[in-house]
Parts: C-alpha cells; sequence; structure tokens
C-alpha cells in the first residue's frame, strides 16, 4: 500500500467517523440478526460504549456491524476494521487485529496487510488513545475468540 | 483576586514541569489537586522522622505519631466546627460514604423506608446506598432536579415522607457545580425524622464549612481535592449516630477487647471504625493542607474561582462552537462541549496545548438524560489558576473543531 500523508490519514479517521459504513443504529432491523455473535465492549476510562455484532458462517465472516457511542478514534477504528474482516475467514481477521495492535504498540508489523487502518500509526504519539483505537478490535477479536454476550 | 503568581510558588508541580516542551494548565480540580511543598514535606516527616505506628507503642516516638494524628484530628474538627471524637479517618469520601452506608443504612433501615437522592450524584453517593436499598428492601427515590439542574430544598419537600429515613446529597455537585443549601434541607429531612448526609468532597476545598451551623448528620470528604494527599479523608458524624452505628472493617485498633466466643468490645467512636493501620504519613499532610487553606482563608478562595468562573464564563460564551451546560453553577466548575466534537477527542486535543480537563460522564452517569449528552468536558478552578489559564482555554476551543491536529502533530 501506499504510505499515507498526515493528511490522507486524517481524511480517512474523518470519513469513517462521520459516516460510518458499518453502523447500525437498531440492529434488529438487520435480517438475521438473531444469528449475530455479538459483544458490548464499554470502556471503564472513557464514555465509549459499542457493541459489534459479526455473522459468521462456516468460519467466514459473511458481515460486520457496531452501533453505540464513541469517541472519533474508536468510531473509525471499528468501522474500518468492520470493513475489512467482512469476507474473511476468522484467522485472516484474527491476523489483521494483530497486525493492527503491533502497530499501536510499536512493534515490528505487516503494514500490507492493514490497509486504511495504516491511518492510526501516529497514535503511539497519543499514548492515551491506544485504547479507544483498540477498542474494536478487541471486540472483534473477543468474538472471535468464542465470547458471545447474551 | 488571590496573588496566584506567589501561590504557584508553594507548588513544586508547576516548577518540575516548567521545562516541559507544553505548559502545564491544570483545570481538573475537580478531579484531584495538587500539593504545596509543606503537604509534601509534611508527609515525608513522618517516613523521615517519625516512623511509628499510632495507637500501639509505649515508646517516645509511637507517642509521638499518636500526638499527631490526634492534632490533624482536632485541626480537622476545628476547620469544620465539631468535636473531635466525630471525625473518622477513612480513605476518602468513597469510604466515608460507604462506612455510612453500610454502618447505618444497613443496620437502620428495612423495608418501606426510603432513601432520597438527586440525579446529580456522584457514583459514591449512590451505588452504596444500592447496596442499601439490595440488603434491606429500602426503597431509593429521586429528588427531581429544576430546569437547569438545581436541587433546592423546595423540591425535597415536594417529595419527602414520614418513610423516608435518609437525604443523601452532594454540597456542590461535581458534574453542574450547583451550591446545594444543605442548612435547609437537613431542617426538613429533620422535620420528616430522617438524618441528612452531605456529600462535601467537591464543597469542602472550596469553601467554608461549618457543620454544627449545617446541622447535618454525616459530612464526608476528601483530602486530596483540598491539597492535602490521596488516601485519606474523613467522615464527620453527629457523636450519638457515631456510637450507635456498626464499623464496617474491624480489626486492629477499634476494640478494647475480644474473647473466643465473639464477644467484642469496641472502643469508642472515632477508634471503633479506624480498625488497621491507616495511612498515618497523609495524616500529616493532611494536617498542613489545612492549615495552607486557613492561611489564604476560605473566603478568599471562594471569591477567586467566582471571579475567575464569571471570567472564563463571559469569554467562552463568545465561541459559537461552544455549548456551556451550567452557565449559572456557583462553584467553579464548567461543563461544556465543542459542538460536533466527542468530549474525548476535544480533551485529547486539549491535552496537546498543555490543558488538563476531564472529559466523559464524571461519575455522575445518572445525569445524561438531563443534558441530553452522552458526555461532556469538566473544566475545573482552584487557587493556583488565573485569567491566563482560562484565556489558553480559550484559544484552544477556538480551534476545538480541528480536534484531530492532536493527533498528527
Amino acid at each position: 500500500m501506499l504510505s499515507l500523508t498526515n493528511e490522507m490519514k486524517r481524511e480517512i479517521i474523518m470519513e469513517h467517523y462521520n459516516s460510518p459504513n458499518n453502523k447500525v443504529e437498531d440492529i434488529t432491523k438487520i435480517s438475521n440478526f438473531e444469528n449475530f455473535r455479538k459483544i458490548r465492549m464499554d470502556s471503564d476510562s472513557c464514555i465509549d460504549d459499542i457493541t459489534i455484532y459479526l455473522d459468521i458462517e462456516n468460519d467466514v465472516i459473511k458481515n460486520a456491524y457496531f452501533s453505540g457511542v464513541a469517541c472519533a478514534i474508536s468510531t473509525a477504528s471499528t468501522d474500518i476494521l468492520c470493513d475489512m474482516v467482512k469476507n474473511k475467514s476468522e484467522k485472516d481477521a484474527l491476523y489483521i487485529i494483530s497486525q493492527y495492535e503491533n502497530m499501536l504498540y510499536e512493534k515490528e508489523y505487516d503494514s500490507e496487510v492493514l490497509e486504511e487502518l495504516n491511518a492510526f500509526s501516529e497514535t503511539h504519539k497519543q499514548a492515551a488513545r491506544i485504547k479507544c483505537a483498540t477498542l474494536g478490535a478487541f471486540g472483534i477479536s473477543k468474538i472471535l475468540n468464542g465470547e458471545n454476550d447474551e | 483576586m488571590l496573588d496566584v503568581k506567589n501561590i504557584k510558588k508553594d507548588f513544586p508541580i508547576f516548577k518540575n514541569h516548567e521545562n516541559d516542551k507544553k505548559p502545564l494548565i491544570y483545570l481538573d480540580n475537580a478531579a484531584t489537586t495538587f500539593k504545596p511543598k509543606s503537604v509534601i514535606d509534611a508527609t515525608s516527616r513522618y517516613y523521615l522522622e517519625d516512623g511509628a505506628n499510632a495507637h500501639r507503642g509505649d515508646y517516645d516516638l509511637a507517642y509521638h505519631v499518636d500526638k499527631e494524628v490526634e492534632k490533624c484530628r482536632a485541626h480537622l474538627a476545628s476547620f469544620l466546627n465539631c468535636f473531635s471524637r466525630e471525625i473518622v479517618f477513612t480513605s476518602g469520601t468513597s469510604m466515608s460514604m460507604n462506612l455510612v452506608a453500610y454502618g447505618y443504612g444497613i443496620k437502620f433501615l428495612k423495608e418501606g423506608d426510603e432513601i432520597l437522592l438527586t440525579e446529580a450524584e456522584h457514583a459514591s453517593n449512590v451505588l452504596p446506598w444500592f447496596k442499601v436499598s439490595e440488603t434491606t428492601k429500602a426503597k431509593i427515590n429521586y429528588i427531581p432536579l429544576d430546569e437547569e439542574g438545581r436541587c433546592t430544598p423546595e423540591a425535597l419537600r415536594k417529595v419527602i415522607t414520614k418513610n423516608t429515613k435518609v437525604v443523601s446529597i452532594a454540597q456542590v455537585t461535581n458534574v453542574l457545580g450547583f451550591k446545594i443549601d444543605i442548612k435547609e434541607m437537613a431542617k426538613i429531612a429533620h422535620e420528616y425524622g430522617a438524618i441528612l448526609v452531605c456529600d462535601a468532597a467537591q464543597s469542602a476545598p472550596h469553601m467554608k464549612i461549618d457543620v454544627k451551623d449545617l446541622d447535618c448528620d454525616f459530612l464526608c470528604l476528601s483530602a486530596h481535592k483540598m491539597l492535602g494527599p490521596t488516601g485519606i479523608g474523613a467522615l464527620y458524624g453527629k457523636f450519638d449516630l457515631l456510637k450507635k452505628m456498626d464499623p464496617f472493617m474491624m480489626g486492629g485498633g477499634d476494640n478494647a477487647r475480644f474473647d473466643m466466643c465473639g464477644n467484642v468490645a469496641y472502643l469508642e467512636p472515632p477508634a471503633k471504625f479506624e480498625a488497621g493501620t491507616m495511612n498515618i504519613a497523609a495524616i500529616y499532610g493532611f494536617d498542613e493542607a489545612l492549615t495552607y487553606l486557613e492561611n489564604i482563608g476560605l473566603e478568599n478562595i471562594e471569591n477567586h474561582e467566582k471571579e475567575l468562573r464569571n471570567y472564563a464564563i463571559n469569554k467562552l460564551k463568545e465561541l459559537d462552537n461552544v455549548i456551556i451546560y451550567n452557565e449559572k453553577a456557583d462553584a467553579g466548575i464548567i461543563t461544556l462541549n465543542v459542538k460536533g466534537v466527542f468530549p474525548q477527542d476535544e480533551a485529547s486535543y486539549l491535552n496537546s496545548k498543555g490543558i488538563c480537563v476531564r472529559s466523559g460522564e464524571h461519575c455522575a452517569k445518572l445525569l445524561k438524560d438531563r443534558l441530553k449528552t452522552v458526555g461532556t468536558i469538566r473544566v475545573s478552578l482552584y487557587l493556583y489558576n488565573d485569567k491566563s489559564d482560562v484565556d489558553a482555554l480559550y484559544e484552544a476551543l477556538k480551534n476545538g473543531g480541528n480536534f484531530l491536529d492532536a493527533f498528527f502533530n
């Protein structure tokens, strides 16, 4: 992937924050919602409170949605992740998340697979925001690791 | 206004950050406050010079520690205008509240009784009462707030009944900063035979409190919000109430004797409630914090904050992109949002300019519905803030819509 300028990163974040592709007001309006796996991610240190829904069939994520309220960083990162894990196997999705976390925690990472998530490569400079940038990622990996809220 | 330039010299933290890349503009005083050197020195003095445990030893050092602990207790008693025996040291307001809830609430409340709170209370004045309600089946109801979010004696009068046994409210609310007329509230509560519990976490640091004049039954405060160390605070309680309530922590130092059959003779209050070794160093520091506040004068502090608040409100009102939620409040707390910006995003933007504020629900989760917003930014002032801090905030908020600047610079 081409290296992103800060201006491009900023646009990616604002775009997914202002008009997220995968945010729903009411999940029950989505067909088959009863079969989605879901997890509520509310943070103890801020007011972010989102619920993530994954429609998984035969180890493939068919669809990904989220609802709730969160800051720009949480919202945009969750939305991009939802875009990216769609039509991927659980294993591939977990690989993307692991590389994303490596980037946030300043370890070596595979930037090729991160696509728009590369917009968050500066997060470590505002360390307090790492929690925001990982809220959605932690939620998705929790679901993929077998957790499911009733 | 106070001589902030000189006051700042008493607080080493400002000097210690003088050479930082960004300024240190601390506007989160409702969360906690910085400490003057005298407080820090007193805390160290315990470890450097005295070192022994309180209420235990037979030697000079231990005797001296006892004297220092009791000196702070007497100091706080005179600060609040009560007797020393009515001051229980706790870890802070949360523990004080829990002590009242467990030691008094669970012991004396029963099904059919009622506890009155408001929607503006801090979690520490709500959750302990949830526990009381769950245990005793007493019911919790809320005194309605007026349109601005203020709790008035008239509102209490409308909802209080003969079943009301506890009215528990903050003297200054932590999100909106309204000053509540505790004296009148206590009078009404007593007419109905209820007790009044006052959460003074946000008021004690900023205004003179006279518990005898207020006639509240319990009052809870934290030292760290009033220039003192963390991990220490107090519960004031009328002595007869303290006498009849239970400790909620049992152990060493709170009893005269016990036997293997389970018979215990507890000490008189306050010792009855002070099981275990307390945060003695913090008590040394707390004593100095009270001295510092008295030297400046609580009235002067209150006036300083009032003037600074007015200045801030007038200035921030010029900004079309800023929504202020509590323009008419009394305390040095200003709750606001930048239009279209999530509060946490704005707070981290302010952080990039060196401005420390709190974003979020501020523990008063019930307020969400009233303010019609999921969260806010809270600016809270204290004696070491001046107009230049407000000016810096104003300049930063002016550009506050570009909050992602913080992320990329």
